[in-house]
């Protein structure tokens, strides 16, 4: 199979997030008065779903940058968590390691963590460039298309966004299944809910990572002996 | 618009999330091996992260009003019994979404 095929089919489950979600965000700049080039720009350098919609109002209520600044850091923080598993994995790739670097999304992300092994005569560093390269490349077109079709859709498509969900689900099952421990999605899990009720749905998201990552931190010695204990 | 100010957000917003992806590279990358802690980490966090990312999701549910959240859980619910039985990643996705279309539509219509 060739690399670039492999990698198209490893995308396809994110496609109608990305193409939903994009499309959305495109009709919006529009719909806020923006010209499809800004969009554009947009989807190419910053390219984050969640930070670029939030932008549309920081830019039509005038916002003062620190406050863009602040904000981008924040909503856009949890890519630290996803760093830290890339490291490794990204080594070696050169020149495309800036570009691979920063299109870590959180469903690129979730596409690298789920992949699996690569069929013959596929070679996985390439196989992750292409993934990240054609995610993006749906992205923009998503966006500019819904900046330049704004206003003449037809079809009412409320509830599609669903998909992001229901993608997220597919990963989490796929990771119960095939990982000997739960206790890092049990720990996930807990600390969502448990953030949820403290700090409501809109502040939840970072004090719940972090709690996860002390947890699994404190769980470390446990794990690795628990690994040696199951090679041996 | 003031294109000068549109610039300005867009690329201050660019490079604020270029920081959050390339920070954990810039502290680690250059070392030969990585510390054990953090190998650690980048095999254990994703399973967390992911269950964090669904609850994220779902946070704009109200469970305290209609439907309270009814059509999301079937929904999730739906996804969960086929990516477990049939494994056909994209099916789940389609047929969830399918089935969330369907019930806001019909049995939990939004007012």
């Amino acid at each position: 199979m060739r690399t670039q095929t492999f990698a198209l089919k490893k995308i396809l489950p994110i496609v109608p997030s990305y193409l939903f979600v994009g499309i959305a965000y495109g009709i919006l700049m529009s719909e806020a008065g923006f010209s499809p080039l800004w969009t554009l720009l947009s989807s190419v350098i910053v390219y984050a779903g969640s930070l670029q919609i939030i932008m549309v109002t920081l830019l039509t209520s005038g916002a003062p940058l620190y406050l863009v600044a602040v904000t981008s850091f924040f909503v856009n923080a949890r890519h630290i968590f996803y760093g830290l598993g890339m490291i490794e994995r990204f080594r070696g790739q050169k020149l495309r390691f800036p570009y691979m670097a920063l299109t870590v999304t959180d469903e690129t992300y979730s596409v690298l963590c789920s992949m699996g092994p690569c069929p013959e005569g596929v070679s996985p560093k390439d196989a992750d460039f292409y993934v990240l390269l054609f995610s993006q490349l749906t992205w923009i077109a998503a966006s500019v298309a819904g900046a330049l079709l704004a206003g003449s859709l037809p079809v009412d498509l409320t509830g599609i966004d669903f998909s992001a969900t229901a993608f997220f689900v597919t990963v989490c099952v796929d990771q119960w299944r095939k990982s000997s421990s739960h206790l890092p999605a049990i720990a996930g899990a807990v600390s969502a809910v448990a953030f949820y009720f403290l700090l409501g749905p809109e502040d939840f998201l970072l004090p719940a990572l972090s709690a996860s990552l002390i947890v699994l931190l404190l769980l470390k010695d446990r794990a690795l002996l628990q690994k040696r204990r199951d090679r041996a | 618009m003031n294109n000068g100010y549109t610039l300005a957000v867009i690329l201050i917003a660019a490079a604020m999330t270029a920081l959050t992806r390339i920070l954990p590279h810039l502290a680690f990358s250059r070392r030969a091996e990585l510390p054990q802690t953090v190998s650690y980490l980048g095999e254990s966090l994703p399973a967390a992260i992911m269950v964090i990312l669904v609850a994220y999701c779902l946070r704009s549910i109200d469970f305290a009003a209609y439907p309270s959240g009814i059509p999301e859980t079937i929904s999730v619910l739906v996804v969960v019994l086929l990516q477990f039985t049939l494994k056909k990643t994209f099916l789940s996705i389609v047929a969830g979404t399918a089935v969330y279309m369907i019930l806001i539509r019909t049995a939990f219509p939004l007012l």
